[in-house]
């Protein structure tokens, strides 16, 4: 059996696991099968993560992230959970391929999935026109007209990259004032590619075989419209990925796991959660990476009340003061 | 085993002409789902090379061919029968969702 097992392979999943390593703990690290890395992997330029001035690909971010936790005996599996065994003492972890994994502490941290807008024609259009990643398939829209539906970071963020690849870019939102931080948004405004579409929801997506345009809806007024429309790239936000954990740990009303104030334990011992699932407010790679350090040492406090020095010992080096 | 790459060049014959029904991976660099899908299509490759034959197509080399057949999102599986596409699968996936959607072709 292992000391911990962390579950996600984004900034909380490899700061926790660089911690772990460090403390000798040789944590085993599920990393997905392929959505390695998170949420990050599908970012282009990173500018607010502190100690790159210069800024630095998402991708290249979390493949140093991953390199430092596996320069301390990280151990990565590319593989997805399907079951978890968590109320005892041990914490059983089953992968896809049917192997399982045991270990006396476990950290949650899978992050959050795209929300989707949860229209019926939703399926039947993605990846033809309908898209959640910018990144990927912008560039199937050269010299098109798309849009960005959402009104925040992400949304402005995708904007301003999609008008690399397309001739116009709508920006589709709900609100008449956007979510998105003050920088973002004057850079999505001073593009002259990107229109804004204020006060309206996407009704319905049109199109047999292909996104051919929506039918808005004004917030205001109720009354709907066609926008003609190449393609349309939905970032109205993410959920906490909890199905694994439904019915075993508690959630919070806004669904994310419930955690005990500013610590990462969860309703049952031995389990600790970190990172976009527990945090329905910030969301940055840096407040996750931080946070995977939080359960890093929690795990590493329970793991010592159990007896095991390497975690003591790390406590100690981290001056580390228990919160309970 | 790692899937070779197909070009506009080569597509005529390694895929339209191909005896086998023939996995077509619409790829680029900049994809990160892509890298990531790719070494599960290695493994199915082969896992199942008797039946079917799995090839990369490179969609920033080859814009021709993405355009042809449509390709608006990757990474994008089309499966060829005698030339004429047969299934589409968009997205990357875990192995058995993977596995599931092209089980007419491997099982």
């Amino acid at each position: 059996m292992r000391d911990i097992i962390i579950i996600g392979s984004g900034p909380a999943g490899f700061t926790a696991a660089i911690y772990a390593a460090r403390a000798e703990l040789k944590p085993l690290l599920i990393a997905s099968s392929v959505e390695i890395g998170g949420e990050l992997m599908n970012t282009t330029e990173v500018e607010n993560f502190p100690g790159f001035p210069e800024g630095i690909m998402g991708p290249d971010l979390m493949g140093k992230l991953q390199a430092q936790a596996e320069r301390f005996g990280t151990e990565v599996v590319y593989d997805d959970v399907v079951s978890l065994d968590i109320d005892g003492p041990v914490k059983r972890v089953t992968l896809g391929n049917g192997e399982t994994h045991e270990a006396s502490a476990l950290i949650y941290a899978t992050g959050s999935a795209y929300r989707k807008l949860g229209l019926p024609e939703e399926e039947l259009l993605s990846g033809h026109g309908l898209s959640w990643c910018a990144t990927c398939d912008g560039f199937f829209f050269r010299q098109k007209t798309i849009a960005v539906v959402g009104g925040g970071d992400s949304a402005m963020e995708e904007a301003t990259f999609l008008t690399r690849f397309a001739d116009k870019v709508y920006v589709i939102h709900r609100r008449d004032s956007l979510k998105a931080s003050k920088i973002m948004q004057q850079r999505a405004i001073d593009n002259e590619k990107i229109e804004f579409v204020w006060n309206s929801e996407v009704a319905a997506i049109v199109g047999e075989t292909a996104v051919t345009g929506v039918t808005l809806r004004d917030t205001v007024t109720g009354e709907e419209r066609l926008l003609e429309l190449d393609g349309l790239f939905v970032a109205i936000g993410n959920d906490p990925r909890t199905h694994l954990v439904h019915g075993k740990l508690e959630l919070t009303a806004e669904g994310t796991i419930a955690v005990d104030g500013r610590t990462s334990k969860t309703s049952l011992p031995g389990v600790f959660a970190a990172g976009d699932v527990i945090d329905p407010h910030y969301r940055q790679a840096i407040t996750a990476a931080g946070s995977g350090t939080v359960a890093a040492l929690d795990a590493e406090h329970y793991l010592a009340a159990l007896g095991n020095e390497n975690a003591a010992e790390a406590l100690l080096e981290n001056e580390f003061v228990a919160v309970d | 085993m790692t899937a070779r790459a197909v070009t506009e060049a080569t597509f005529e014959q390694e895929v339209l002409n191909n005896d086998k029904a023939v996995l077509v991976d619409f790829w680029a660099e900049w994809c990160g789902p892509c890298r990531a899908v790719s070494p599960i299509l290695d493994q199915i490759a082969s896992e199942h090379a008797d039946k079917l034959d799995i090839v990369k197509l490179n969609v920033d080399e080859n814009p021709q061919l993405a355009m042809k057949y449509q390709i608006t999102a990757i990474p994008a599986f089309k499966v060829f029968e005698k030339g004429e596409v047969v299934k589409t699968v968009i997205g990357a996936k875990p192995k058995p969702a993977l596995e599931a959607d092209l089980a007419d072709y491997i099982a």
